[in-house]
């Protein structure tokens, strides 16, 4: 089975996220790039079906620019994915979502697959849509944030619980599929895995080896305006010195904030 | 079919399996009368359309499609993407509106796919200048504010739910079917259901006016019931840290943060929670946080109104007394 894991590179989270007030667009230099976690767990699942099943290759998939990303792939690799595909063409600078999953569904099939495995939805301003717009332009069955997985020769199934609802369902192969965070942590890359990640393919296409042609008619989602909220400051901070609760209900009190028994 | 006003703004509300209208609607249809004329698109098991469209017209649609495909129990989104595009070639809306919720933004994102029309995700409020629809967005945990259009044809919008506050007035009841040929695209099958939306006493979470949140200082499921009992208190809605929902205290729909709900309520209490930034990107902009933490270096009091260096254990079952008592 052919499995392309969706690989994203974003700014650690754990650092302060910045955006460029000019563009609109985020400011990659300003934290250090990591591989989205989601897209780690992605890659977790393709990997631990390829234990079960020995006739897997799992393909790593990027679209971003050049500089440190593909260094970051590398990680995926390490971790034990068989190969990694980046596109990278400086006509996608601000790409919208829609020419993402355009340019992401062209290199899957540039690849093949039996399954595409995605995370929900990224860290940076991450929508949860890319899987979805994927899904319909490759004109394949999809299911969309998965709490658990199962996959075997022929179909995909999972669970997915929804603001509302919770259900199992399954589709055919070939398919998309995006992981939720309730699924496993990734695996570390060993000091093996590091060293074998060297000399794995590593492909790198862009916009014409991929037959895409930009069109400028096309609807894109355009950033209109940027503007940054006032940062929010630290305002009392008490000891406890046994009359807390009561000192928060009387700050609770002040501000209106206690609703009356009937309200 | 009549005729529909150049300004429509189609808006997918999601309604049951039983037919029930789901909470939500009024935000999205408040959302979009405010720029335009709502008109609502329900998917519903047979001989609820009547009832839906006066439903709907009471908040504020001014026109009702309803479609009722056979697979609506059995299929997971392609009914909904064949009966928007049927709708949006119907109506040709300036703009199409959905709830930023998990099949909603499944469903906006396959349509906008198929349409080819811009996407605007999650946002929370939508305006309109002379050259159209335009998206507000609050991003990085509302760092920024982020305005979206598109740069022609109709946008297509997600709503982060309980983001809104704008309602609609009354319109009087116009509903009609909407014929939809289904695409045959392929689709995930459903093999087992469960409606989760309990009727909980407690208000939602998104949305919400109060929220109390646990982290992993609970230590426990059992201890939530701190949460809970100070929520009820105050008459608000529980959230968790990822921490708190990693360790089983919760489930995954409570968890407030950057992978979670962003929420923004009057007032939000954070309990044995450290503030790690994924946490505050989903509270931030709250108006008043309070935080009790036993680590005076807790993250949270950086951003806290009011921030007790406590044990939750003592604190909160104190603080419920007094509320009690000044409730009367
Ligand atoms: C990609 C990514 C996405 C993430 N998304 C989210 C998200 O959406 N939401 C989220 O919450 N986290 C998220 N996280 C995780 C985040 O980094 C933190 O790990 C998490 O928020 C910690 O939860 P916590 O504060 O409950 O636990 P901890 O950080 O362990 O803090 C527990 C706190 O409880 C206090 N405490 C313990 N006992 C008591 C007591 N008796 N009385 C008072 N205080 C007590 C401790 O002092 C401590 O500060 C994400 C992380 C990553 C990498």
């Amino acid at each position: 089975m052919k499995v392309i894991v969706l690989m994203k590179e974003v700014p650690d989270t754990y650092g302060e996220r910045t955006l460029d007030l000019e563009t609109g667009l985020l400011n990659r230099s300003a934290s250090e790039p990591v591989l989205d976690e989601i897209t780690e767990r992605a890659l977790e699942v393709a990997l631990s079906h390829r234990e079960k099943d020995a006739n897997t290759e799992v393909i790593l998939l990027t679209v971003g620019p050049d500089g440190t990303l593909p260094a970051t792939l590398r990680k995926g690799l390490a971790m034990g994915a068989d190969r990694a595909v980046h596109v990278q063409d400086s006509a996608l600078l601000g790409a919208d979502l829609t020419l993402t999953a355009q340019v992401i569904a062209a290199a899957a099939k540039h690849i093949g697959f039996d399954l595409i495995i995605a995370g929900n939805a990224s860290t940076d301003g991450g929508g949860g849509a890319l899987p979805s717009m994927l899904t319909e332009l490759l004109g394949v069955a999809g299911l969309a944030s998965l709490s658990t997985v199962a996959i075997d020769e022929l179909t995909v199934s999972g669970g997915c619980n929804t603001e509302f609802d919770s259900y199992e369902a399954s589709i055919d192969l070939p398919g998309v599929i995006s992981v939720t965070e309730a699924l496993p942590d990734a695996r570390f890359p060993n000091f093996k895995g590091i060293m074998a990640a060297k000399k794995k393919p590593f492909e790198t296409l862009d916009l014409a080896q991929l037959g895409i042609i930009l069109d400028e008619e096309t609807a894109r989602s355009i950033v209109i305006s940027a503007a940054q909220r006032p940062a929010r400051n630290a305002g009392i901070r008490i000891e406890d010195a046994g009359d807390a609760g009561d000192q928060i209900a009387e700050f609770l009190a002040q501000n209106q904030l206690i609703k009356g028994r009937s309200a | 079919m009549t005729g529909y006003p150049a300004n429509s703004i189609l808006v997918l509300v999601d309604v049951s399996l039983s037919g029930q209208l789901r909470s939500g609607a009024a935000e999205l249809i408040g959302a979009a009368a405010s720029v335009g004329s709502a008109v609502a698109l329900a998917l519903a098991p047979v001989g609820n359309a009547e009832r839906l469209g006066s439903e709907l017209a009471a908040l504020g649609a001014s026109q009702v499609l309803i479609a009722e495909p056979q697979e609506l129990a059995s299929s997971v989104v392609m009914p909904t993407v064949d009966a928007l595009a049927a709708a949006a070639a119907a109506v040709a809306p300036e703009a199409v509106l959905t709830a930023n919720s998990i099949r909603g933004r499944d469903a906006a994102a396959r349509f906008a796919a198929r349409s080819g029309s811009a996407l605007a995700l999650d946002a929370v409020g939508i305006s309109r200048d002379e050259e159209g629809i335009i998206a507000h967005h609050s991003v990085y945990g509302g760092a920024y504010l982020v305005d979206s259009a598109a740069s022609t044809d109709a946008l297509v919008i997600t709503l982060r739910q309980g983001s809104s506050e704008l309602r609609a007035e009354a319109q009087p009841s116009n509903v009609q079917q909407l014929p939809v040929a289904a695409s045959g695209a392929p689709d995930a099958t459903i093999t087992a259901y469960r409606e989760t939306a309990a009727a909980s006493s407690r208000p939602e979470l998104r949305g919400a006016d109060i929220v109390v949140s646990g982290g992993r200082g609970l230590g426990s499921g059992e201890n939530f019931s701190l949460v809970e009992g100070l929520a009820d208190a105050l008459g608000g809605a529980i959230g968790a840290s990822r921490a708190a929902v990693d360790a089983g205290y919760v489930p995954q729909t409570m968890q407030v943060g950057q992978t979670g709900v962003t929420v923004a309520p009057q007032l939000y209490i954070a309990l044995g929670i450290s503030g790690a930034i994924q946490h505050r990107a989903g509270m931030q902009t709250s108006k008043t946080i309070i935080a009790i933490n036993k680590d005076p270096d807790a993250p949270i009091f950086d951003i806290a109104d009011f921030g007790v260096v406590g044990d939750i254990f003592t604190v909160v079952p104190q603080l419920v007394a007094a509320i009690e008592a000044k409730r009367g």
